[in-house]
């Protein structure tokens, strides 16, 4: 029902751009100077069909089921019913309109579903007469309205101007609300476990949290040495470290050569080659580490003499590094590409060489850019789940020997959010309080990303 | 003296022929101006005598080009070698976004000319003198050379020309991104720089070519129509075309 009335109306948009537009012509047939395009006219008339119809939309989508709950509930209202028996029965009563209600049909019930279904009904139909009746209202007051010097091309620009900031506003307002719901949860977990214990403790062993059984009362001195955070942040960190040791020289040195020295012939093919490399599923690349490099790894270390743990932290950081190249290459790429060709021929007419002008002129150039480029892979590292927690294993090892497994936040998170979880639970509190952290940290580093490129922007520019 | 002598060259980008059949002598410690319609191929020739026409991939060069006698487009040139004794100014100002000191001191750098930092600040001196921009620089030769003034910029891109002491300077249409007094700052420039190079100058300003150089050449269509003394091909050239070219008839 709904999506009809919505067709109908986006038809009625359509017919209200076709008349406006239509009148403006009209306009013009009798040698009159429009103060803007045909078309203008015709937007004119659509937005007034939209913006009323946006409006009762969304006020029927916030005021119809409270007042149909409150029509449903008076008939029970003075029999004595908690709120929380009140909102049961309501539940109830809509599960059987839905024919979903498995338990015990009492008359009650059964008559409140059938005022509910009507109720329901009668909402339906005043919504689409409502609205109907208003957009129509809407668009012919404001086609009898236009005329030769009425202003159209000006409230159209302003309702494009409007459409765009709500759509940036989108995405700053999930931001915040992704904050606020980390924030809450995360406090409730520091009032069991305290800060510093989260901070500078060395065991993470959350899974001695699951051992509670959820009817006992909490007792906070359980926790005493379960979420130390240390650990995963080392792992993390160690990690991305291994990966962007691997992912920094071979993409910077690939980008390299794909800007200054392969044939443009070369290029077509390689770079989009490379940029396949991005496209692979992280989930395909956590199964190439932890089924063909770690037993790999394992087998060329017990050759060696070396003690390999089938799931280490190089074989992780290392195919990370494999998977974070192709920013990395394309990215300076990009970068290096960019830097005008004038800077070049200067340096070649100095008689620099190929690889004298790259390492004095355009490396420096395009320095900004390619610090951007390496952040990018760095943050990409520290948030990288899959590839860890198939090839570097669960358990949050302290320890800086790449052939040990290790655990990564992501990967902690994962851990903890599998399966069942009860809210208001410090186990699953963590999960909130790691992304909080991890959060903090990924925002540090584009700070300070930004600030090193603006630095070096100012001295290059 | 003859300096540079240019023999039967043609230029070829892709299989579209650029220039036909070029020969033409330039004199030692003159200033040679290269004129004609855009697209004629002066920049063309300019960028044959230091191989700048190397960097692009398509384009290929035939004939024989003799810097103090030795053919620049054998394969035993050293080109880095070739570049060193040929500096070049380009058509706008390109500045390395370094600092001064290191834009002039660039040449010397890869070229090892310098054996200690007291050196190199000589050289950096007195290649800006010769550019006539130490007055205006010195006191912030660490700051970066982009922060100049257009005028400036290219008096820089001249110093850092000079400062491995070419022979010959080769200067693509240097004054065409600048205002009428920087211009004039450069050309004072070009007529004291002449003593100790060789200057090839490409430019579509008549007046230019007039003012500044000893020499001209016209080109027209990939061909060079007319060379000979400056006074000569301004006041009584041979070729009808030049007249006309010379006059503002056409280009």
């Amino acid at each position: 029902m709904n999506l009809i009335l919505f067709t109908f109306i986006i038809l009625l948009g359509f017919t209200s751009y076709y008349f406006g537009r239509r009148k403006a012509h009209t306009i013009q047939s009798t040698n009159k100077r429009l103060t803007a395009l045909p078309q203008f006219y015709g937007y004119y008339l659509a937005i007034w069909c939209a913006i009323p119809a946006f409006i009762i939309f969304s006020l029927w989508a916030i005021f119809e089921p409270t007042i149909v709950k409150l029509l449903i509930l008076s008939d029970y209202s003075n029999q004595g019913y908690l709120d929380d028996e009140l909102n049961l029965i309501y539940e109830k009563t809509k599960a059987l309109s839905r024919g979903q209600f498995t338990g015990e049909i009492t008359p009650f019930i059964k008559a409140s579903a059938e005022k509910y279904l009507s109720l329901r009904s009668i909402a339906q139909s005043s919504k689409v007469v409502i609205v109907l009746s208003i957009i129509i209202a809407s668009v012919a007051y404001a086609y009898k309205r236009i005329s030769s010097n009425s202003r159209t091309r000006e409230p159209v620009e302003k309702f494009l101007n409007a459409v765009l900031f709500t759509a940036s506003l989108a995405a700053i307002l999930t931001t915040v609300g992704i904050i606020f719901s980390l924030i809450f949860q995360t406090i409730d977990f520091f009032k069991v476990i305290p800060l510093f214990d989260f901070v500078f403790g060395t065991h993470w062993y959350p899974a001695k949290a699951f051992v509670r059984d959820s009817s006992e009362a909490l007792d906070p001195s359980m926790y005493s040495d379960t979420f130390g955070a240390v650990p995963i942040f080392a792992g993390t960190f160690f990690i991305a470290f291994i990966a962007m040791c691997v992912a920094i020289p071979i993409g910077l040195m690939s980008g390299i050569y794909l800007a200054e020295y392969a044939s443009s012939k070369v290029r077509q093919y390689a770079k989009p080659l490379i940029e396949i490399l991005a496209g692979i599923p992280t989930v395909v690349y956590g199964f190439f580490a932890a089924l063909t490099v770690g037993p790999f790894l394992k087998e060329l270390g017990t050759s060696m003499g070396l003690e390999v743990s089938a799931e280490s932290a190089l074989a992780a950081g290392g195919v990370m590094g494999i998977m974070i190249i192709p920013f990395i290459s394309s990215l300076s790429d990009d970068v290096i590409t960019s830097v005008p060709q004038s800077l070049r021929d200067g340096s070649y007419a100095m008689g620099a060489t190929k690889s004298e002008t790259i390492k004095r002129v355009i490396f420096p150039a395009a320095l900004p850019g390619i610090v951007g480029s390496i952040l990018l892979g760095v943050s990409r590292a520290i948030g990288e789940t899959m590839i860890v927690v198939m090839a570097s294993g669960l358990a949050a090892n302290l320890t800086l020997n790449p052939l040990e497994s290790t655990s990564t936040i992501t990967a902690q998170i994962v851990v903890i959010l599998i399966g069942d979880q009860a809210f208001g639970d410090p186990k699953t509190q963590a999960a909130f309080a790691l992304g909080m952290s991890l959060f903090l940290v990924t925002l540090c580093l584009n700070i300070v990303a930004l600030r090193v490129v603006k630095k070096y922007r100012e001295k290059y520019e | 003296m003859i300096k540079i002598k240019a023999k039967d060259v043609d230029v070829f980008y892709g299989k579209k022929q650029a220039l036909f059949n070029i020969s033409l002598d330039i004199e030692e410690n003159q200033v040679t101006a290269l004129i004609g319609p855009s697209g004629c191929g002066k920049s063309t020739f300019l960028r044959c005598l230091n191989r700048m026409n190397d960097v692009i991939d398509i384009c290929s060069v035939k004939g024989e080009i003799l810097i103090n006698d030795f053919n620049i487009n054998d394969k035993s040139c050293d080109v880095v070698r070739l570049r060193e004794k040929i500096g070049m100014v380009f058509q706008k100002p390109n500045p390395f976004p370094k600092t001064l000191y290191e834009n002039v001191s660039y040449g010397p750098t890869i070229h090892g000319m310098a054996q200690s930092k007291q050196e190199m600040d000589e050289i950096v001196e007195t290649s800006l003198k010769k550019a006539a921009l130490w007055e205006e620089v010195k006191d912030r030769l660490h700051e970066p050379g982009t922060g100049l003034s257009g005028g400036q910029q290219q008096r820089l891109c001249i110093a850092r020309a000079i400062s491995v002491r070419p022979e010959v300077i080769l200067m693509d249409e240097p004054c065409s991104a600048l205002d009428p007094i920087a211009t004039a700052q450069i050309e004072e420039l070009i007529d004291e720089l002449k003593k100790e190079h060789t200057i090839i100058i490409v430019t579509h300003s008549m007046a230019q070519a007039a003012r500044v150089s000893q020499n001209t050449g016209f080109f027209h269509l990939g061909q060079l129509i007319e060379h000979g003394s400056t006074d000569k091909i301004f006041k009584n050239p041979d070729n009808t075309k030049t007249q006309d070219y010379i006059t503002g008839r056409f280009g």
